[in-house]
Formats: structure tokens, C-alpha cells, sequence
């Protein structure tokens, strides 16, 4: 897997298509921010000639709310509700990220029962960000909503548990630095074990609506190919990563939280095309459920958060430090710089949907308008991260 | 045969439909507002204020430290002490806030402002049908519209507020415990005094086992107690 | 992997020239980087990704910092002599350090599976035209990145092949996210808690009238009148 030197430097010729303007014969076409296919408020300024694609230039800016200013200006504690709102789908793993940046910079401990609790809502967004991705593709495709409905009907129980635990079912604001807000209700763990039982029987219809149709292999597969060498050196990182065969996943290479505890597999895809995005997330759903069976299984009662860390007047000394996780849709790093005060003096998040669409235009170049919309499904972006 | 794969989807899609008229699980659809899926315990909203008792004014328990005022992330709280005390469900005499505003239109309902209250004066609402015909004023709620009785407190978040009452009548009855701790010392010493040195120079006796009243909002996280087991002053002993 | 001392004497070994320092990071962390100077920087990147230990291939983050001028006092202890006696006094020193902007640049293997090693590139200054080379050729990752920096902080990168706006819009003039950054506060009037906030918009606006007149229209005066 380990590009040679020759492939190396011929990465290093910039690709013929960089350039901002667009002009020619071509058809210039907006898709413009305002579209239901393109996951929120996102443009692609496209250069068509016929109904192939020759030049395609992504927009966005249009939802930047300049997260990490205000990262600037609050306190440590006062910014965890706003990671919530960076990837909304997955507000509990950027919780997590977050919490895992600060104990980093500031050398604090977090107990065993937090822990296990952390892998299991990070686990669970995992399952309902795969299964929302997947039902907004086959949207996309054109199966009008009832496999987002299907989707959506698994991902309202995921909800639901969300909320029965932290108050809000998307803005959870759940992690704090060294464990976690509060406890489990009573019959919460019995109610997740149960949930998390009956899923696999939703995997099962959802692989017998996408696997064999016909109508979704002709439109996903190879299209969208992306190869590892460009990959790797484009920062690819998450499910869209692994489809093209780079064995590259957080969970295993750092071990944060409890992950090293737990036996699971790295499911890789072989080709690197759309359909081995889509089907890589149904096998990471897989993989996600045993983790939390082996979670369920090793939890103990024990106490939530770490008591040493104080709530307000909170500061870490000085110094900087990244941690980064495992996120749903890629790596989820925050770089958090500390001058002694209050508020961090650099608060900086990286974003995987951001650097994902990299390689955008050099997917989408030579195949049809109709495969934009199924190769930029499978990125799988959300505009709360991509803009900040 | 090509097209089995359609098929089979469609075999899915039959069995969901169908399906959605017997088992329960497939028609997930609540007819609201006829009916209302029940909330859970945990459910947060917007914040309100708590008062004991019926009075709005006298049993309000904030004191306006305005330390959620500074905590709030988007800074929707606004405060502004009045001048003068009135006494807390302990009797000691507080501050009490003269303006409290929440504009609901900028706060995110993030709890910050419960977890760090020292005085268990500001909680989570369950409300959320909260429409209202224009966009300025009245979504800022002000001190008698967030003003809620502790009995509406249980109400909604029973398991939360019971365990807030144990926690209060803790704090009175250690604070309690402690008045009668002091003041049975101080009687000691004034009477070994007495017996001793013949009650020269009956200074009043001040208290000397007196706890200090401990700065609202230190270092743990849920404890109210410390910064309510300050005792009441009085009961000086009457030395001989 | 290597410790980064090690790493530091191998570029220097294999690119002499380059003027590299290690950068403590002092707290739990133990993240400590590398400042490498500008004119080398592509040089030592492509070292970095290309040789067979490191093989740091994956650029995973690229930050853009804004350090303003500061000014550390420093207190001493001098000897100095008063009125003919030898005294210990305490002499305040100021040392000004000018302000400048930064790029740090995250890098881990995918190959070896190892990392982080960490990177910085320093203008000279924070005017306007900084520049810092563009490392877009070695990483694809840091293209968006970079113009995100542009963006934001005001750094021009030199090699970067298309650097405009990223998340602001293209006719947008200020840097945002630097210390220095004044907000326009024509923000839509409405009346918040915040007394000044709304008071640094109503100098915007032309003052709304309440009423458009439209009550002094009674009708039967109008009548009369005619």
C-alpha cells in the first residue's frame, strides 16, 4: 500500500484542471446553494460540456458563522454547546473530541464508567449518522424518501435514548472535561441494549434494498474512483478512506478511550468507488453494533466525571495540544492553544467534511451531472462542519 | 433474471407497508396534537426561576450573584441587583435580582446556567410550545414570566426535584446543627469564664465557632451546601 | 518513532542549510514542534514526506495563528549601590517581542502509523503582506486549508495555485479572524438585553417612525373640511 517515491513525484504535478475561472464553450451551470440534494447550503459552479463534467469548483462559506472566534471568546466549558452544532448530526462525537483536546492540554483523568459511557454514545451516532447517509443517498438516487423514512425511523430511537440521557435529542452538550454531565436515568441501559438488539434486522432490509439492485449498482459503481496514492496525500480520512483499501482508522492507531478493550475489525473496500462507500458503512454499522454488545456487556456503576476538575474559572495551563477522533464522517481534530487564561487563545477545529471535499473535482471529472449528486452523497458532508 | 434485486427491494418496501398495520413498531407516526408522546424526565428547554412557597417576590431563591450571567455561552441573561436585602428560605437576608431578563430568541438551551448556580434558584423548563406573534419583545421573558413555584418544579422534573429539596433541607439542617454546635461552645466558654475570671469585660459573645461563609460558586461542581451553611448571627450568650 | 531531536538533526544533515528550532511545549500535553525557516520549508516537507522512517504522508491539519506583540517583563535582582551601601534591588526589564502570523502544520503516517510531528512557518511580521511558501504541492490536504488562512488571517501563500476566498465571500476586505478585527455593528435592529448593542445599530438607521399617520385620519373631519 506504501506509495514508492516514483508515484510520489508525479503527485507533485499539479493537476490540469486547478484554475478558478471557467470559461470556453462549456455550459457553465450553478448547482446552486439552494438544492435538496446538496446536504444543505452548498454551491458547485460546474463547466459542462454536454452532460459530462470538465470543470467543477465548490462554493461554500454560506453557513460560516466563525466558530472559532467565538471558540476565542468563551470560556472552555461555554464552547461545548457550540461543538454541538458544528457536525449536527453527530453532536455526542464532537462532544468527545472536544473533551478529549482539553484533557489533553490539561493532563486531566477521566473514570472508567465515563469512558465506557463515551464509546457508547459515540458508537450509537456512529449507527444513526451511517443510517441517515444512506438513507439521504438512495434520496438522492431518486427513491423518493421511503429509505430516509426507514432511516429515520431507526434514527428517532437513537434519539430518543439521546434524550432520555442529556435532555436535547441532536444538541446533547453531554461530554464535560473528565467525564461526563450526569448519570444514566434508571432502565436507560436496558432500553439501549434492546434498541441495539433490533438493529441489525433494520441492517438486514437496508442491505436487501441496496446490495442487489440493480438500479444502485449502475449508478454507484465505478464512479467516483479514488485512488489511495491521492487519497493519503489529499488527508482523505473516515469510510471514505478505507473504500479505497488504506487500513487507516483512529479507533486502532491512537487507542483514545476505551477502544483498545474492544475486539472489532476494520471492514476496507477493494475499489474505491461510490458503492464501496455505501457498503462500507453498512459493514461499519455491523462492526459498531458488537462494540457496543461488548460495552453493554464490561460497564460497571461507578462515578461519572472527574471530581478535581472545577466547572467554572476553569484554566488550563499553559501550552497547546491536538487530539482528535474517530468521527463518523472522518477525523474530528480540535488544536487547542492555551495562554494560562480563561478562553483559549487558538481554538481551532478540523474538519473532515472540509477536507474530504478536496478531491472532489477530481472525482467528478469526466462522469455525468446525475453521478455529481451520488459521489457527493457518498462524501458524506455536513455544511455545520464544512463552513464553521 | 436481471431486475431481482429491484424485486427483492420492493419485497422490503411491501413488507413494511403491510406490516405497518399490525405491528406497532413499522407505524410510528403520533397524531399530534392529539396525542402527545410523553417527554422524558430529563427533557430540557428553556430556563425559569424557582420561588418557594406562593409568594413570587419573597420566596424567589436567586440572589442575584450573576454568575450565570457570565457562564451563559451566548450571553442571553441580564441582571441587575436591587439595592436593598430581603430574607432567603434560611433567613439570613440576600440580594434578590430587581431585573432578571432571558432572551429565549438568543439562549441555546444548553444548561450551563443550572450547573453552575450555587443557590438551586434557576432550572431547566419542559415547555416547548412557545409560539408567539412577534419577534422582539416577546421573546424576551422577564422576572414574573420566569418566576415558576417549586410545586410546578415537581411537577415536571420529579426525580430532579426531590433531590434538590433533600439537598436544601441538608444544607438548613447542617446549618442548623452548627448554630447549636457554636452556640453551645460559646455558652461553655463563657461559663468557664465565669467560673474562672469572674466575667471581667462581658464582650458580647461573639461567636467565635462561627463557619465563614464560603464565596458562591467554589470549586465543586454540585454543592450548594457549602455556600448555604452559613449560619444566621444571634443567640449571643449572655454572659454572667 | 523517532524523538524529535533526532528528527531535527536528520533534516539538518540532509538539508544543510535549513535553520530549524525545537519549540517546547511546555504543560501535560508533550506536543512539543519544529520551526523551520521559509525559504527551506519545501525542502525539509519533501524530506519529511518522502523518507523511508518518517514517511509522514498524511497532513492532517494546517492552523493559522495570529500572535500579537508582546510584551514579557522580567524582574532581576541587582546589586546596585544607594547612598554608599551595597543593596539588592529588583530591576524590571520589558522585552518586546513584535507580533507575527503563523501556519502549523499536523503530520502523521499513514504507512507506519506513527505521528504526530508538528511544523511551523513564521512571517515576519503582521502586516500586510505577509507571506509564508505554500506547501500544497508536497500535501494536497492543505490546499483548502491554506486559502482558508488566506481567508481568515491575511498570509499569502507563494506556489499555491488557486488562492482566493474560501468561506467569505470574494468582494469581502478585512481578515476575520485576527486579534485586531473590528466587528460592523450594523447588525439587524432588535431590541436585546444589551442596551449597547442596540444603540451602536440605531445609528445605522434612519429613525423608524412609530405611527405612519395613518391615526389621524378620522374621516369626518376630512369631509367637513372639503
Amino acid at each position: 500500500m506504501s506509495p514508492t517515491v516514483e508515484t510520489l513525484e508525479a503527485m507533485e504535478r499539479p493537476p490540469v484542471t486547478m484554475g478558478s475561472r471557467i470559461e470556453g464553450e462549456l455550459l457553465e451551470v450553478s448547482i446552486g446553494p439552494q438544492h435538496p440534494s446538496t446536504h444543505g447550503v452548498f454551491r458547485m459552479n460546474v463547466a459542462l460540456e454536454g452532460e459530462i463534467v470538465r470543470k467543477l469548483k465548490p462554493v461554500f462559506g454560506y453557513l460560516h458563522r466563525n466558530h472559532e472566534k467565538i471558540g476565542e471568546n468563551t470560556s472552555y466549558l461555554g464552547s461545548m454547546p457550540y461543538t454541538d452544532r458544528l457536525d449536527y448530526f453527530c453532536s455526542m462525537t464532537n462532544n468527545w473530541a472536544y473533551a478529549l483536546s482539553v484533557e489533553k492540554l490539561a493532563g486531566i483523568e477521566v473514570p472508567e464508567r465515563a469512558q465506557y459511557l463515551r464509546v457508547i454514545l459515540a458508537e450509537l451516532t456512529r449507527l444513526q449518522n451511517h443510517a441517515s447517509l444512506l438513507g439521504f443517498l438512495l434520496n438522492d438516487m431518486g427513491a423518493w424518501g421511503t429509505p430516509l423514512m426507514y432511516a429515520f425511523r431507526e434514527r428517532e430511537k437513537i434519539l430518543d435514548l439521546f434524550e432520555s440521557l442529556s435532555g436535547s435529542r441532536m444538541m446533547c452538550d453531554y461530554m464535560r472535561f473528565g467525564g461526563c454531565r450526569c448519570d444514566t436515568p434508571p432502565g436507560w441501559m436496558e432500553q439501549a441494549k434492546k434498541i441495539v438488539d433490533r438493529f441489525p434486522r433494520f441492517i438486514n432490509e437496508l442491505e436487501q434494498l441496496v446490495v442487489g439492485n440493480e438500479v444502485v449498482i449502475g449508478r454507484t459503481q465505478n464512479v467516483g474512483v479514488l485512488s489511495p496514492e491521492l487519497a493519503i496525500n489529499a488527508g482523505i480520512t473516515g469510510p471514505m478512506l478505507r473504500a479505497c483499501g488504506v487500513n487507516y482508522d483512529i479507533r486502532k492507531v491512537d487507542g483514545y478511550g476505551f477502544y483498545p478493550r474492544f475486539k472489532f475489525r476494520i471492514p476496507l473496500g477493494e475499489h474505491g468507488d461510490s458503492y464501496d462507500r455505501l457498503m462500507l458503512r453498512v459493514l461499519e454499522m455491523r462492526e459498531s453494533l458488537s462494540i457496543l454488545q461488548q460495552a453493554f456487556a464490561q460497564i460497571q456503576p461507578g462515578p461519572i466525571v472527574n471530581p478535581k476538575v472545577k466547572i467554572r474559572a476553569f484554566r488550563p495551563p499553559a501550552g497547546e495540544a491536538y487530539g482528535r477522533i474517530e468521527g463518523p464522517k472522518g477525523e474530528l481534530g480540535f488544536y487547542l492553544i492555551s495562554d494560562g487564561g480563561p478562553n483559549p487563545y487558538r481554538y481551532r477545529v478540523r474538519p473532515p467534511s472540509f477536507i474530504n471535499l478536496t478531491v472532489l473535482e477530481d472525482l467528478c471529472l469526466g462522469n455525468t451531472v446525475a453521478d455529481v449528486m451520488v459521489i457527493l452523497g457518498s462524501v458524506d458532508i455536513v455544511m455545520g462542519e464544512v463552513d464553521r | 433474471m436481471i431486475g431481482t434485486g429491484i424485486l427483492k427491494g420492493m419485497a422490503v418496501t411491501a413488507r413494511n407497508f403491510v406490516g405497518s398495520y399490525f405491528d406497532k413498531e413499522r407505524l410510528i407516526t403520533v397524531q399530534y396534537p392529539e396525542e402527545r408522546d410523553p417527554l422524558p424526565e430529563n427533557y430540557r428547554n428553556f430556563p425559569f426561576l424557582i420561588h418557594d412557597g406562593d409568594d413570587q417576590h419573597a420566596g424567589l431563591r436567586c440572589v442575584a450573584c450573576k454568575i450565570c450571567e457570565k457562564e451563559c455561552p451566548p450571553q442571553c441573561i441580564y441582571i441587575v441587583k436591587s439595592d436593598d436585602k430581603k430574607p432567603d428560605y434560611m433567613g439570613k437576608p440576600q440580594f434578590y435580582p430587581k431585573v432578571f431578563d432571558i432572551d429565549i430568541s438568543v439562549c441555546m438551551s444548553c444548561q450551563i446556567c443550572v450547573e453552575v448556580c450555587p443557590f438551586e434558584a434557576i432550572k431547566m423548563d419542559k415547555d416547548f410550545e412557545l409560539s408567539k406573534r412577534e419577534r422582539f419583545d416577546a421573546l424576551l421573558l422577564r422576572k414574573d414570566e420566569l418566576s415558576k413555584s417549586n410545586e410546578y418544579y415537581h411537577k415536571i422534573h420529579p426525580i430532579e426535584a426531590a433531590a434538590v429539596d433533600k439537598n436544601l433541607a441538608d444544607a438548613a439542617a447542617a446549618a442548623e446543627a452548627k448554630k447549636k454546635a457554636a452556640a453551645e461552645a460559646a455558652a461553655k466558654a463563657a461559663a468557664a469564664k465565669a467560673a474562672s475570671g469572674g466575667g471581667a469585660g462581658s464582650f458580647p459573645g461573639k461567636l467565635t465557632a462561627s463557619p465563614k461563609a464560603e464565596i458562591p460558586g467554589s470549586t465543586s461542581a454540585r454543592a450548594p451546601t457549602n455556600s448555604l451553611a452559613s449560619s444566621g448571627s444571634s443567640s449571643t450568650p449572655a454572659s454572667s | 518513532m523517532e524523538s524529535l531531536e533526532q528528527i531535527k538533526a536528520r533534516i539538518e544533515a540532509a538539508i544543510p542549510e535549513a535553520k530549524i528550532e525545537l519549540m517546547p511545549n511546555p504543560g501535560p500535553a508533550n506536543q512539543p514542534s519544529l520551526l523551520i525557516d521559509n525559504e527551506h520549508a519545501r525542502d525539509i516537507a519533501r524530506f519529511l514526506r518522502v523518507d523511508p522512517a518518517l514517511r509522514l504522508d498524511f497532513c492532517s491539519n494546517v492552523t493559522g495563528i495570529d500572535w500579537l506583540d508582546r510584551v514579557v517583563k522580567k524582574t532581576v535582582k541587582v546589586k546596585t549601590v544607594v547612598d554608599g551601601q551595597e543593596k539588592e534591588l529588583d530591576q524590571t526589564t520589558e522585552e518586546k517581542t513584535p507580533g507575527y502570523l503563523e501556519a502549523v502544520y499536523h503530520l502523521y503516517s499513514m504507512t507506519h502509523k506513527h505521528g504526530p510531528v508538528i511544523i511551523r512557518l513564521r512571517t515576519a511580521d503582521r502586516g500586510d503582506g505577509a507571506r509564508l511558501p505554500s506547501l500544497t504541492p508536497v500535501w494536497r490536504s492543505a490546499e483548502f486549508q491554506e486559502r482558508e488562512i488566506f481567508d481568515l488571517y491575511g498570509i499569502r501563500f507563494d506556489g499555491h495555485l488557486d488562492l482566493r476566498r474560501i468561506l467569505m465571500w470574494d468582494e469581502f476586505q478585512d481578515h476575520p479572524m485576527r486579534k485586531d478585527y473590528c466587528e460592523p455593528d450594523d447588525y439587524e435592529w432588535e431590541p436585546t438585553p444589551h442596551d449597547d448593542v442596540a444603540e451602536k445599530a440605531k445609528q445605522h438607521y434612519p429613525p423608524r417612525p412609530q405611527l405612519d399617520g395613518a391615526e389621524k385620519i378620522t374621516g369626518q373631519e376630512e369631509t367637513l373640511k372639503h
